[in-house]
């Protein structure tokens, strides 16, 4: 007898993976038609329930993520999981996304309709944040999710998903209405964005996943990557606008799309905000010392993953500085914003261009083309007390959201500002994306609008107290109910197996053949794609 | 060569060969009952006429179709297999089959742990009773009146006499019929102790899905363990998630001793048909392996067809698809009942086992006709013709469920007014 293993290969039709997430769909499209019918008080109810979930283990998992991903920081990890779960929900506590809206004088009532199932691409430098952040705001407006993470950071993700789901659907809402896909790979992620059971997909990550999701034939709600200019001007409270400007770069390791890029500092406000920057924590590298940094960041022009939300310190090391041991951000000088300017680029680590310029319209001059190398329609930032300059800046620079005198990172991000709390940051038509704002609930819930004649002789009719909306029938019980026969109904008591036996899994759940091949497939797709949004 | 395989000058000439060279009977029967199908093109749940009618299947040839017609994933399973495999040799231990026997009792209820296979469901009933015949040493064996089998040569002595008599086929000395969801009567059969096997299907199909009693399965099983007779689950027609569980037969808290499958469990792609036994009903595989044997028992082709269909079914998605598609038949059923309570009598409902009782000893044939109009395709039950068997797919979207109860409400009014004005089915 032989030992060699034996297996048919070529029954394996599919690509791995791809007919379960189908089924995902065809699962999501019931839980949506079933969840779209809820009212208001059993929303609230669940959307409450999933983000307490998620802010439990807010700290899990973003020490998961740190591990999983090798990216980032705990703390502000920590941080933008409670951000974005319990977060996200006191912020839209007053919003209402489930009850028709009557306006008696347009003589119009607005009817909402959720978007149904919400494909949501995440991340690996936002992972957890941004899965809680896509199924709350999918759960706030009746819609159900299928997550599918960054394969960097797929193990966590689908921890969370799953938690915020179960706590979901114990709180009433409708089975499936949060899955996620465990293996992603690219055809899968095809096939799920491709499928017209997808009612919409939701993308942030590199450019080439948010054109993916724009060519697929289904609507779509990209948001690409970031290279955020920052300008200081002379009028700036400098010691502040060093303060922030330090903590945003070097919050989570410069792992989020907002965190600053480049620095645009205006000769006459250079010497005093270094000194300020100094004292907050960055290490101005000298011309040598900045060299071995952009050649070890760049190699061949390219920027290497390895970096990706590492410290300063670890960097500083690699590069074989001796810098102080409070060192958050290495400020790496240069002349021109350009494109051969490997430190113009967007860098995914704590490393700040830095650029020096006569005037502040010089500066926005720079601004514009730190954004012409990546990063249009995303955001930027300022600090200056000139209303005028604040002005001119805002309307020259080719993004939707300038911080004004706050660090981009929260700034932008909604976090330190009135802006919408979002990790997805519509980049608009500048960033070739359909949403120019930070995403929030609306833009996953349309309206059918009951619109009467407006020949004051017909009249408006009493819509007071009138939904079409439902609790679930029993909030206590499944949705759908476990199938009883209908002589059975009502005097036998609903268990999971019907008081038969429990249920035993499916023996073959996805087969894990050829799993190590797939793996290093995506592992070259990450690098390339990661490099890509580095690079520009 | 340019000539087709199959070429008829129009439906009208296919239907005269089809009775000169098929079954006379029964394609007349289908044109007197205003059910003129020639199924020709088909796929998922939709089923085309020769001459392009289009209607939803919820016939499903008792499960045959559950997930759908030429399922693509089947369909590519079989396809991909063809290149490799064909029906096999079955005298050798088989990739396949032994695949597929693994695949089946690892998801089977406890204590099946062999699996023996046929190409259809009566040879596996046959299998099952011969089984049980051998690991008791008795030779009775007691069904239910009005149960349905097959027709081969021990399961149609199971069933009912419609079927039997004809070929001199009935076989009263062995084979006892007692009264569904009476115990008592079962346990009168039983105490002689020489039964071999009890065979039950979960709910019996032919006779319009009656459901069992509350406990009555599980009363039965009893039964068996006290007189030493075997309990045989035939699964051929409420298996396979059509209950909302993969066995019907578990959520009545029976383990039984033999579970056969048929139908569904190759999707309709390729026929196999597969017998589940405890050790002690599968004696004979240890003693005299070749004592049954079956050239297209567990077709490799059949196999491969299965193992696909399995693990489909067996998809955590599907299982609580087949829940919501059973709660939207529950509630928009009821609400057709709510309108004609006096016609539309009764629902009869496990998940997407379905039976729909109408008020008319013919009810469910004036229904059918109505239905075929209308553009959906469902069967009488031939041993109770008040009930229509309704039985819709495990993978239906919501969108043709929707289609579905619509269509279905306007055949079951036009049906109520034909049986009003006197109509004959």
């Amino acid at each position: 007898m032989t030992e060699t293993p034996i297996s048919v290969s070529e029954l394996l039709t599919d690509p791995a993976g791809v007919p379960r997430a189908r089924a995902m769909l065809q699962r999501a499209e019931w839980a949506g038609r079933a969840f779209a019918r809820y009212d208001k008080p059993a929303v609230d109810a669940i959307v409450r329930a999933a983000a307490a979930a998620g802010a439990a283990r807010a700290r899990e998992y973003a020490e998961r993520a740190v591990r999983e991903t090798g990216f980032g920081v705990v703390e502000h990890k920590v941080l933008k999981n409670v951000a974005c779960s319990t977060g996200v929900v006191e912020h839209y506590a007053g919003h209402d996304y489930v009850t028709p809206r009557v306006d008696a004088a347009a003589k119009v009532v607005e009817v909402p309709r959720p978007a149904g199932v919400v494909l949501a691409l995440t991340p690996s430098t936002n992972p957890v944040a941004t899965v809680f952040f896509k199924c709350l705001l999918a759960l706030m407006t009746r819609s159900v999710v299928v997550v599918s993470p960054h394969p960097m950071a797929k193990e966590v993700c689908a921890d969370a998903a799953r938690a915020l789901g179960e706590a979901a659907v114990k709180a009433g809402a409708p089975d499936g209405v949060i899955q996620v896909v465990d293996e992603p790979s690219v055809p899968l992620i095809d096939a799920l964005m491709t499928d017209e059971r997808t009612s919409v997909i939701v993308a942030t990550g590199g450019v080439p996943v948010v054109r993916a999701a724009y060519s697929s034939g289904t609507p779509a709600i990209g948001v690409g990557p970031g290279n955020v200019p920052v300008l200081v001007d002379a009028t700036a409270d400098l010691a502040k606008a060093a303060r922030r400007i330090v903590d945003s770069k070097s919050f989570d390791n410069s792992v989020l799309c907002t965190n600053e890029s480049v620095l645009i500092v205006t000769e006459q406000a250079a010497t005093a905000l270094l000194r300020h920057l100094k004292q907050a924590g960055a290490y101005l590298l000298a011309p040598d010392e900045r060299d071995r940094v952009a050649a070890m960041l760049f190699p061949g022009g390219r920027f290497d993953i390895r970096f990706v939300g590492k410290d300063a310190s670890w960097i500083a090391a690699e590069a074989g500085l001796r810098v102080p041991n409070r060192t958050r951000v290495l400020l790496a000088p240069f002349d021109l914003v350009v494109p051969e300017e490997p430190l113009a680029h967007e860098k995914l680590c704590p490393v700040l261009g830095l650029v020096r310029v006569p005037t502040a319209r010089r500066g926005i001059d720079a601004a514009r083309a730190v954004l012409r190398l990546s990063g249009r329609g995303h955001s930027a930032a300022i600090h200056s007390a000139d209303p005028q300059v604040i002005m001119e800046y805002g309307a020259a620079v080719e993004v939707l959201r300038v911080a004004v005198n706050v660090g981009n990172s929260l700034g932008s991000a909604g976090l330190e500002t009135n802006l919408a709390p979002t990790m997805t940051i519509g980049t608009g038509f500048f960033g070739r994306s359909s949403v120019g704002e930070n995403l929030h609930p609306s833009h996953l819930v349309q309206w059918t609008r009951l619109a009467y004649n407006r020949d004051p002789a017909e009249p408006f009719g009493d819509f007071s107290g009138l939904t079409p909306w439902q609790a679930p029938a029993d909030p206590n019980g499944r949705v759908p109910p476990y199938p009883v026969a209908s002589n059975q109904r009502g005097d036998y008591p609903v268990t999971a197996s019907g008081g038969g036996q429990a249920h035993r899994p499916a023996r073959s759940e996805l087969n894990g053949s050829d799993a190590s091949a797939l793996r290093e497939q995506i592992r070259r797709l990450i690098l390339e794609e990661l490099s890509q949004l580095a690079g520009g | 060569m340019t000539e087709e395989l199959i070429s008829f000058a129009s439906k009208q000439e296919m239907l005269a060969k089809s009775k000169q060279f098929w079954n006379p009977d029964k394609t007349q029967f289908w044109i007197d009952s205003g059910v003129p199908l020639v199924i020709d093109r088909r796929e998922g749940y939709f089923i085309y006429d020769v001459e392009g009618k289009r209607l939803i299947d919820v016939h499903l040839n008792g499960g045959t179709y559950n997930l759908g017609h030429r399922n693509p994933e089947v369909a590519a399973a079989v396809t991909a297999a063809m290149q490799r495999f064909d029906i096999g040799n079955h005298h050798f231990p088989s990739l396949a089959r032994t695949a597929l026997a693994e695949a089946l009792i690892s998801t089977a209820p406890d204590g099946l742990t062999k699996v023996m296979y046929g190409s259809g469901g009566g040879e596996a009933i046959d299998i099952a009773l011969k089984s049980a015949r051998h690991a008791t040493k008795r030779r009775g064996i007691v069904s239910v009146a009005k149960a349905y089998h097959g027709h081969t040569g021990l399961a149609v002595a199971t069933g009912d006499e419609r079927f039997a008599t004809l070929f001199l086929a009935d076989r009263p000395d062995e084979f006892s019929h007692v009264p569904f969801n009476d115990t008592d009567a079962m346990e009168a059969a039983l105490k002689a102790r020489d039964v071999a096997a009890v065979i039950m299907e979960t709910i019996p199909a032919t006779y319009g899905f009656p459901l069992p009693a509350p406990g009555y399965l599980a009363g039965v099983k009893k039964l068996c363990e006290r007189y030493g007779a075997l309990y045989i689950a035939d699964e051929v027609q409420t298996g396979l998630m059509r209950t909302g569980e993969l066995w019907a037969i578990t959520k009545h808290g029976v383990n039984p001793d033999i579970l056969v499958t048929g139908k569904g469990i190759s999707g309709g792609m390729y026929p196999v048909s597969a017998v589940l036994a405890t050790e002690a009903a599968a004696g004979w595989l240890t003693e005299d392996g070749f004592a049954h044997m079956s050239t297209f028992g567990g077709a490799e082709l059949g196999c491969v067809a299965a193992l696909k269909t399995l693990e489909i079914t067996c998809r955590p998605e599907v299982r609580s698809m087949v829940h919501y598609i059973a709660a939207t038949f529950t509630s928009g059923l009821s609400k057709i009942q709510a309108q004609y309570p006096d016609w539309f009598t009764g629902v009869r409902q496990d998940g997407l086992v379905m039976g729909l009782e109408f008020g008319h000893p013919q009810g469910a044939k004036f229904v059918m006709k109505r239905l075929y109009e209308n553009g959906v395709w469902a069967i009488f039950s031939t041993l109770d013709p008040r009930v229509l068997q309704y039985k819709p797919g495990i993978l239906l979207t919501p969108a043709v469920c929707e289609e579905l109860l619509e269509r279905t409400e306007v055949a079951i009014a036009k049906a109520r007014d034909d049986v009003a004005k006197g109509a004959r089915p």
